[in-house]
């Protein structure tokens, strides 16, 4: 079977649940219950901890509890520390990803890359595909993240700007580069960002494109600049990304704007105007994340702002509809990024698979499946071995004259971040 | 008339001969009844009373200078609420708006579904149990997997559009996706059963015995629905229409995934945004706290107007 046939079959296997309690808080009480057992904890302090617990759930269950406010220790002593690193007792890794991004066997229904590196390191990894959105993940772990506490996984998978956020916040681990040497595989483009300088904390799991898609049949002409989207012939059949810095970073590349220069306020509100206007005139059907594929599937939707693996799953699985392409005037270039988080125990483990998927003939394995950019020097050559045609999609290993089109949009402060989003949410009637 | 009193005696004694087995002072009876109260209170303790409280402290609270992305400090800034109000008062009444049209027409829908299973089908056991199972058989699937349903339905490329353009019943260009009709069907169809089931269990009960006394006092069947079958089911109405305007008011997933972006938001997905994209926990905690009083007032106006007591 080809690697890239009935991806819609992934989707609802995965691996076991995590042995053990997976609420942090549970969690980290079992480990007080055992070693309390081994004797090296009083009574007192257990019950301490139970006490603790039941005054941690009640907050939770009182929604944004102490989410609001930075834990106490991370805003007094301002730095969170990791935690210990016991991956030399402790052989396991717990590992969160998004849907479809590592490659998976139907037929044995077990991941061939992941399963080879269990066997090579003796480590026990638990792959958990319960990131879908950076938001959301943010949402639900930023109570441990800001204490420094573990989540229940040892690396996790975020995109540019919520890793930047992680970094800057201090809540993700250093890596140790020189438990890691093939992370000198990794591509020059993605080597350095200004979130991460000399990506200390982070590296490059799959990379993609931002730009323009549109139904083969309905638009026979294509779409060459954003300009086309406003044709009227597309009145109402327009879609558009709810994720900000995609949609806003094509919008402001369209206006001539450097995206990973210093623009600002009359760069955002200049391109926010274009948005709304089209979204008032009904031009724009919708505004919205991943459910676009749908409304192109659908028809309701001929004309997308989206993103160039999803264009070549989509074709994969319902037949040769869709074209992707930058727009002349520039698309955008996006990331996800494996981290550490502060509270995880496994970090030398982290490293080793990182260190396993940046071997070229694994990151060629693993692209062969995803059809997202892969982010490792080398794997171009593997693929010829896999896939001759797949190593020359530009979706996967991007032409110099491809990346010439696409740029990273630059970091925001804090108060940017807030502020964008908010105009943003409010532009998209929210 | 002899026969009436002994009736009456007989029945008292009835009474007295359920109450004795009982046994025990009223005051330990009360204590049961309490015991048996109190995980619910616990519950409500725990899941509401508390949560209420936070949501309340959560809505004061204001962002300190040079803060982070979704970092705030404890503060008592009632401004808050005038802000969210300011910005965000059209997708307030918007949302009572469309609660209130959904509900209506939940009622219209659900009145006769109701009335049909309950009273008209009364004595055939197998068409009843069908009916219902009819009802409840889309609860079996996800909440947001039917709206998704619904979208495909509606869709431009879908059968119903292409069969309404042809007929000339809709505009060539138009659409019903995206639009604040398909909101209101999405809603409408997602909470009938709320109003359907009350009403249902109300009817149910009904004493066919006054709907005949009606009719052998000369009412025609329009007359004796009004003056019997419709002033009996209003508990029934009245529970439907509260389970349907109630949470209608405050979902976002019908108006997210049937609306546009112009004029079909709901306080909901305004809620869901702030809390989950802008992290303005402040705002999006004042925002409920909002709705969740206004939702109060109607409410209580609405049972003051039409509550039980005043009516049967």
């Amino acid at each position: 079977m080809s690697p890239r046939s009935h991806p819609s079959h992934r989707l609802g296997s995965r691996p076991d649940a995590t042995p053990g309690p997976r609420d942090p808080d549970v969690a980290s009480l079992v480990r007080l219950a055992r070693s309390a057992s081994a004797g090296r904890v009083s009574r007192r302090s257990l019950l301490a901890g139970v006490g603790g617990l039941g005054l941690a759930s009640l907050l939770a269950a009182c929604g944004t509890g102490g989410g609001t406010t930075p834990a106490g220790d991370g805003e007094s002593s301002g730095q969170l520390t990791p935690a210990e690193d016991r991956s030399a007792e402790d052989g396991t890794l717990r590992w969160s990803n998004w849907t479809l991004y590592l490659d998976y066997d139907d037929a044995a229904g077990v991941y061939p890359t992941l399963e080879r590196f269990q066997g090579e390191s003796g480590l026990e990894v638990t792959y958990t595909e319960d990131i879908d959105s950076n938001d959301g993940f943010f949402g639900k772990y930023q109570n441990q993240l800001s204490r420094g506490q573990d989540i229940g996984a040892d690396l996790i998978t975020l995109t540019d700007w919520m890793a930047a956020r992680l970094i800057r916040l201090g809540q993700v681990q250093e890596l140790d580069a020189g438990n890691i040497p093939n992370l000198a595989n990794l591509l020059p483009n993605y080597g350095e960002v200004e979130w991460d300088p000399g990506r200390a904390h982070s590296a490059t799991w799959q990379g993609g494109f931002t730009g323009l898609a549109w139904n083969k049949t309905e638009v026979p002409r294509g779409l060459r600049t954003l300009d086309d989207l406003w044709d009227p012939a597309l009145q109402g059949r327009v879609v558009v990304l709810d994720e900000m810095l995609d949609t806003m970073g094509l919008l402001m590349m369209a206006d001539g704007v450097d995206i990973t220069g210093d623009w600002g306020d009359t760069e955002f509100d200049n391109a926010l105007e274009v948005l709304q206007k089209h979204i008032a005139s009904g031009q724009i059907r919708q505004v919205k994340g991943n459910a676009y594929k749908e409304d192109l599937i659908s028809g309701d939707a001929l004309a997308v702002i989206g993103w160039s693996g999803d264009i070549t799953q989509l074709n994969v699985e319902n037949g040769d509809r869709w074209e992707f392409a930058l727009p002349e005037a520039g698309g955008t270039m996006w990331a996800d990024n494996l981290m550490v988080p502060m509270g995880s125990s496994h970090k030398a483990n982290a490293e080793q698979l990182i260190d396993f998927y940046y071997d070229p003939a694994v990151a060629a394995e693993v692209a062969a499946y995803v059809n997202f950019v892969c982010p490792v020097e080398g794997a171009r050559e593997e693929m010829e071995k896999i896939d001759p045609q797949l190593a020359q999609d530009p979706m996967i290993f991007p032409t110099d004259e491809y990346l010439a089109n696409a740029q990273i949009i630059r970091a925001l402060t804090p108060e940017e971040e807030t502020r964008y989003n908010e105009s943003f949410q409010r532009a998209i009637g929210n | 008339m002899t026969s009436r009193v002994a009736g009456r005696s007989g029945k008292q004694a009835g009474f007295e001969r359920a109450a004795a087995p009982a046994g025990g002072t009223a005051q330990s009876r009360n204590r049961a009844g309490y015991g048996l109260v109190g995980p619910g209170l616990v519950y409500l303790l725990v899941f509401f009373v508390l949560p209420v409280f936070t949501l309340l402290a959560t809505s004061l609270y204001v962002k300190p200078p040079g803060a982070e992305v979704g970092q705030f400090v404890p503060a008592l800034e009632f401004g808050n609420y005038a802000v969210v109000l300011g910005g965000y008062w059209p997708e307030l009444l918007r949302s009572f708006g469309f609660a209130l049209l959904a509900t209506v027409l939940c009622l219209v829908i659900g009145y006769p579904m109701a009335y049909l299973i309950a009273v008209r089908l009364r004595g055939r056991a197998l068409v009843q149990g069908l009916l219902l199972v009819l009802l409840i058989a889309p609860f079996f699937t996800s909440f947001v997997l039917r709206t998704q349903a619904w979208k495909q339905i509606l869709a431009d490329e879908g059968f119903l559009v292409q069969a309404l353009k042809t007929l000339h019943l809709m505009p060539q260009g138009a659409s019903l996706t995206a639009t604040s009709v398909a909101v209101v069907a999405g809603l409408t169809y997602n909470f009938l059963p709320f109003m359907v089931l009350p009403i249902y269990a109300n009817l149910q009960a009904l004493d066919h015995r006054l709907l005949e006394a009606g009719r052998d006092l000369y009412g025609s069947d329009l007359a004796v629905f009004r003056t019997v079958t419709l002033p009996i089911s209003v508990p029934g109405v009245l529970a439907g229409t509260l389970l349907t305007f109630i949470p209608a008011s405050g979902d976002f997933v019908n108006a997210a995934i049937l609306g546009n972006n112009r004029n079909t938001t709901m306080i909901g997905q305004v809620i869901d945004s702030k809390f989950m994209r802008v992290l303005d926990y402040p705002g999006a905690a004042a925002l409920s706290f909002i709705l969740m009083v206004a939702i109060l007032v109607l409410v209580t106006l609405y049972v003051r107007r039409f509550g039980t007591r005043d009516l049967v």
